[in-house]
């Protein structure tokens, strides 16, 4: 206890020569106070566009792209037709990092960015659950394509969500379809044996209890694997017990760093790649690139094309690429998740078009988009005016049905460098899956205390 | 094999299974071993808990496969990338580490959880955010012991494992600077006094923790690419820690040995159990079983396994 | 000149040992709990009362309740986002199943309780293990709880997804809870809780229970040696924290995210709460206060600076710049001030004595 004054003394002289660390405390403190976190850069006249991405962190690989493709639309939109009936489009970015709580605030942050947000695409499910009581309560319509909340898809009680083209109630039963078509119809699923890996978070639970109902109905077994978020990279248990069971085929619903993980451990268990079916979220070149040649004959489903071959990428590379406008590094050119993103974008302007016909030229409003959304029917024709025949499906939205007519999917397999659509649309059970949809949603309404609205 | 699966009265291929199993646990446990190093190094030389190792592998495997992108030979790369970490370690000393002496302990684990957060941004900043796949010729096939599947990177991962624990032993034991960071270990104003320039070894001991970084960021890098989720693999390593001591260099290895296998003969064997009496039971044990088994075990020897014995006095 | 601490003289003990014992003090915190309940509701638009001020009291409670553990009784934990769920989980399963007559802080109040019983669970092996050790068990309790809440239905009344809604509640016919509620109310029901939990805290710190958390603190042996019993004392400050926790987790999902999910009490929720308790200060109710303003605001600002100057920066620079001077910020903070802001505001008061006449 010798040194004990000295160190005082040393306190004391710190302490005393501390003035300006305590002003610039307070000086950063009101700094941080003063600030009005709402400053944006949109002005009145645009139609502003929240994109919540994740451009960086663990879920980077597949929200790159999918940032990427969804800016690189609307910018294609106001360069080569300046706008949309002379309004500009404006996307607004805001990292969320795939984290709920950044999501919700992000939302709050933009969605009075300019004249108003016009929608929104969370890219996450976790988010989309969070925000469609707030979105709704602010009549901003939440566009999902394929993701969030299944039941989401009954327009009766979710009027502002939307989830075309498909479901992952009805992309699990579209996959089982597929399975069936390769062994012959679905009788032949009786006594087969599959294996569901998910990610351990909402978005992976969502299938389940649709894989139960198959299961029972046609006579299959499957053992469920989920993987933790927190150790996505570690799952050697999980294809060890897959080495045991050996499952006739093996259905995933990854995303991040999972995907590329189970490929790489699928493939250093000599599993059959041709009977490993990711599904769309599962389907992006992340999954596969890390595994090399063990990854060909990996299978994914998906709701659009896949690759460069579209009419609509040589206008990106005209007045996109070739410019140097493009989004983030531009190297995500032709890659899956890209076109998903350019197909939401599409699906966006389609709509936002439709409202301006509708209610003039001009900015509209989210209440506006609903409606477009809610009347969407964009055919096969309408798709190849806009050179992406082949990109995007055909979409016929209703007020009741916000999942669309008609849920099918594509099955796409890796071929060692790029991903080849192998299959026809292969349809969903919707006969099957409406029902439980129906359910789950009354559910919800009876514990929010809502009321369903009329769709006649 | 066969006999003994007889004289057990099971199937041979459930015995070569739980070889199997085994096997793949070990493996997995040198991997957690690889990470769980540096932390060892840097706790035992400057009683610094750093939470930054799971970001330095990230960090290293970054730095080294964008070396690699550029063209240069693999083994230049890996002297460019060590490199980095070298300056990287003698930034850390000179901007947190010696500002920060005599802080409690608290405040420079925080500091390193400082040290990550900055560097996952600089990190990604410098190299993005994307998958690199890494491919550095290690094998990555199959062999079959018996009907168990062997993988082959696992092998090399342990012949690597074991290369490295034997160099730092070397390196502790014979050289004068390994002397001289077992003194500082050991006391550090003793080490002081006797004229060990404190401020180097800590440059020395986070150099030699960013190489272990290095190694570790390779290994991993070339089995699931380099990405950022390769810095959950600091919570992997924690369990391995704290049962084999935070200051014990065997004990990193021995602990990632029982964490792993003992992980996933629970996440297999544990939870077919419950299963037969929970159908519905979901499993996925492993991501805290780790945890509550070094807990269990910890409650019984409060140090880890091979750490020094805890000495209280008033 | 302007903060005076000489001259004020007691005339009983009541009066000397009053929460607030100079009248300065006194009143400023009144005028600050009158401001932030009475005129910033009035003032505050929906982002600020949403976004900002709602996030930030929730994340206080948690601060404090991590304060209490760490700062007060010295055991430091990792599993704070797991002690958050037990009290969101458990708050979600009490709201939906009790009778429609309960008050709505009911719910919150039982899942603070149930995740205080959980600190008691995770809190034995504090008694054997110390330091680094035992921070490193408590993530056996985040990843345990986290797990568990995902693995076991029965917590989200079966719901298919495992994220369901939270449920609207109301007081006095304001709703309080989910999205419908307008932020005024929702934001005073947030405040309520934290000014009766701040209160609490400040009055356990300096109450019997409080010393004999600091002595265990300051040295568990010689308190042990002067009749602290190391058993009660750990586990009373385990089951406190674990109860402030409980009832942030619940205000987290029933008044901010307005969903019951895993995610939001992730293992980086830990670390969060326990940067804001070490840059606020180790052992001030105030501390917790400004370091989850600090902590929590600090990202959302660096996140917006670009925009202020006109700047259009890619969004992935400008989240890995946020990243970057996020950890410097950290390592600034803790090398100019390692006993955190509420020391510069002690630091403050005392240049406030001397001001305008400092020599």
């Amino acid at each position: 206890m010798t040194d004990s004054k000295e160190e005082l003394n040393m306190l004391v002289r710190r302490y005393l020569s501390k003035t300006p660390k305590a002003l610039l405390g307070m000086a950063l403190g009101a700094a941080i106070g003063a600030g009005a976190f709402t400053a944006g850069t949109a002005s009145a006249d645009e139609q502003v566009i929240p994109s919540l991405v994740y451009r960086t962190g663990p879920y980077a690989p597949g929200g790159i792209s999918l940032a990427d493709g969804f800016a690189d639309y609307f910018n294609l939109i106001n360069e080569r037709d300046g706008g949309i009936n002379g309004v500009k489009l404006k996307v607004v970015e805001c990292e969320t990092g795939y984290n709920t709580d950044r999501g919700v605030e992000c939302y709050d942050r933009t969605k009075n960015e300019g004249s108003g947000a016009t929608f929104y695409s969370p890219w996450s499910t976790g988010i989309t659950y969070a925000l469609i009581e707030k979105a709704t309560q602010d009549k901003i319509p939440i566009l999902s394509m394929g993701y969030g909340r299944t039941s989401a898809a009954d327009g009766r009680y979710f009027p502002y969500v939307f989830n075309f083209p498909s479901t992952y109630w009805n992309q699990a039963t579209a996959i089982v379809q597929y399975i069936a078509d390769q062994e012959g119809g679905v009788d032949k699923l009786k006594g087969k044996n599959f294996a569901y890996i998910y990610l351990d978070h909402p978005y992976g639970k969502e299938p389940l209890p649709t894989l139960d109902i198959l299961a029972q109905k046609f006579g299959f077994a499957f053992d469920r694997y989920p993987v933790p978020p927190a150790s996505m990279t570690e799952q050697k248990s999980i294809w060890l017990k897959i080495r045991r069971q050996r499952p006739d085929y093996a259905i995933m619903w990854g995303w991040g760093a999972m995907n590329g993980t189970a490929v790489n451990e699928a493939a250093s268990i000599k599993f059959p790649m041709d009977h490993f079916i990711g599904n769309w979220w599962a389907a992006g070149e992340d999954a596969v690139e890390a595994a090399g040649d063990g990854a060909v004959g990996y299978k994914a489903a998906n709701f659009h094309g896949a690759g460069a071959d579209y009419p609509l990428y040589q206008d990106l590379k005209k007045y996109i690429y070739d410019t140097g406008k493009f989004a983030g590094k531009g190297d995500q050119w032709g890659r899956v998740l890209y076109n998903r993103g350019l197909s939401n974008a599409i699906v966006a302007v389609e709509a936002i078009r439709a409202a301006q016909a509708k209610y003039g030229n001009r900015v509209i409003t989210g209440e506006e988009m609903q409606w477009a959304l809610e009347n969407l029917n964009m055919t096969d024709d309408d798709i190849a005016k806009l050179g992406a025949t082949g990109l995007t499906p055909a979409v016929q939205v209703t007020c009741q049905n916000h999942e669309g007519q008609n849920p099918a999917v594509l099955i796409q397999q890796w071929n060692g460098s790029e991903y080849e659509i192998i299959s026809d649309w292969v349809p969903a059970m919707s006969d099957l899956t409406r029902p439980l949809i129906e359910q789950d949603a009354e559910a919800y309404a009876a514990e929010q205390g809502l009321q369903p609205r009329s769709c006649s | 094999m066969e006999t003994i699966a007889t004289l057990l009265g099971v199937d041979p291929f459930d015995l070569w299974f739980f070889v199997e199993v085994l096997v793949g646990g070990l493996m997995a446990g040198v991997m957690y071993s690889l990470v769980a190093l540096g932390f060892v190094l840097i706790f035992k030389a400057s009683s610094v808990f750093n939470f930054a190792q799971g970001v330095m592998v990230l960090f290293a495997a970054l730095n080294f496969v964008g070396f690699l992108d550029m063209g240069i030979p693999v083994w230049l790369c890996f002297i460019l990338a060590m490199g980095v970490m070298v300056l990287l370690s003698f930034v850390i000393e000179r901007v947190v580490l010696r500002p920060l002496v005599n802080q409690p302990h608290i405040s420079l684990f925080m500091a390193t959880i400082g040290i990550a957060i900055f560097l996952e941004g600089f990190g990604e900043m410098l190299w993005g955010s994307s998958i690199k796949p890494l491919d550095v010729g290690i094998p990555d096939d199959v062999f079959f012991l018996g009907e168990a599947m062997i993988q082959q990177n696992d092998m090399f991962a342990a012949v690597v494992a074991s290369v490295l624990v034997i160099a730092l032993a070397l390196f502790f034991h014979y050289t004068r600077i390994g002397r001289a960071l077992r003194a500082v270990a050991d006391d550090h104003q003793a080490a002081l006094s006797i004229g060990i320039p404190l401020n180097h070894i800590w440059i020395i001991v986070w150099s030699v923790a960013g190489f272990v970084a290095l190694v570790a960021g390779i290994m991993w890098g070339s089995k699931l690419g380099v990405q950022f989720s390769l810095t959950v693999l600091a919570l992997k390593a924690l369990p391995v820690l704290i049962l084999g001591g935070f200051t014990s260099i065997p004990g990193a290895i021995v602990g990632g040995l029982i964490i792993g296998a003992g992980e996933k003969l629970s996440e297999i064997y544990l939870v077919d159990a419950i299963q037969s009496f929970y159908p519905s039971f979901s499993g996925a044990i492993e991501e805290w079983f780790a945890y509550i088994l070094a807990l269990a075990f910890l409650v019984f020897r409060p140090q880890g396994l091979f750490g020094e014995k805890i000495i209280e006095r008033v | 000149m302007i903060y005076r601490e000489a001259g004020q003289f007691k005339t009983s003990y009541a009066a000397d040992q009053q929460m607030l014992p100079i009248p300065m003090d006194r009143w400023f915190v009144i005028a600050v709990v009158v401001f932030a309940a009475v005129v910033v509701p009035l003032i505050g638009s929906q982002y600020w009362l949403e976004s900002i001020l709602i996030p930030v009291l929730i994340l206080s409670i948690a601060a404090l309740g991590l304060n209490i553990l760490t700062g007060y009784a010295g055991q430091l934990s990792l599993g704070t986002g797991g002690f958050m769920a037990a009290g969101a989980y458990m708050s979600y399963k009490v709201a939906t199943n009790m009778p429609d007559f309960m008050p709505v802080w009911v719910p919150v109040l039982i899942g603070g309780l149930f995740a205080a019983g959980i600190g008691i669970v995770f809190g034995l092996p504090s008694l054997r293990i110390k330091g680094f050790y035992l921070a490193v068990a408590t993530l056996a309790a985040q990843f345990f709880l986290i797990w568990l809440f995902q693995a076991v239905p029965w917590f989200v009344n079966d719901s298919l997804s495992g994220v369901p809604s939270t449920p609207p509640m109301a007081i006095l016919g304001y709703k309080v809870t989910g999205a419908e509620a307008q932020p005024e109310p929702k934001y005073l029901f947030v405040l309520a809780f934290t000014i009766v939990l701040a209160i609490v805290a400040r009055n356990m710190a300096r109450s019997r229970i409080g010393r004999s958390w600091m002595a265990i603190r300051d040295m568990d042996i010689a308190a042990e040696l002067i009749g602290i019993q190391p058993l009660w004392t750990k586990l009373s400050a385990f089951a406190i924290s674990s109860f402030y926790c409980g009832v942030a987790g619940a205000l987290w999902s029933f008044c901010y995210i307005n969903s019951v999910e895993p995610t939001a009490f992730s293992i980086n929720r830990s670390f969060q709460i326990l940067f804001m308790v070490i840059i606020g200060g180790l052992g001030s109710v105030l501390g917790s206060f400004l370091g989850a303003a600090f902590i929590f605001l600090l990202p959302i600002f660096l996140n917006n600076v670009p925009a202020w100057f006109g700047l259009e920066l890619a969004t992935d620079i400008v989240t890995h710049i946020e990243f970057m001077v996020f950890g410097g910020a950290i390592i600034f903070f803790l090398i100019v001030e390692p006993h955190g802001l509420a020391r510069l505001w002690q630091i403050a008061k005392e240049k406030l004595r001397l001001w305008p006449f400092p020599h």
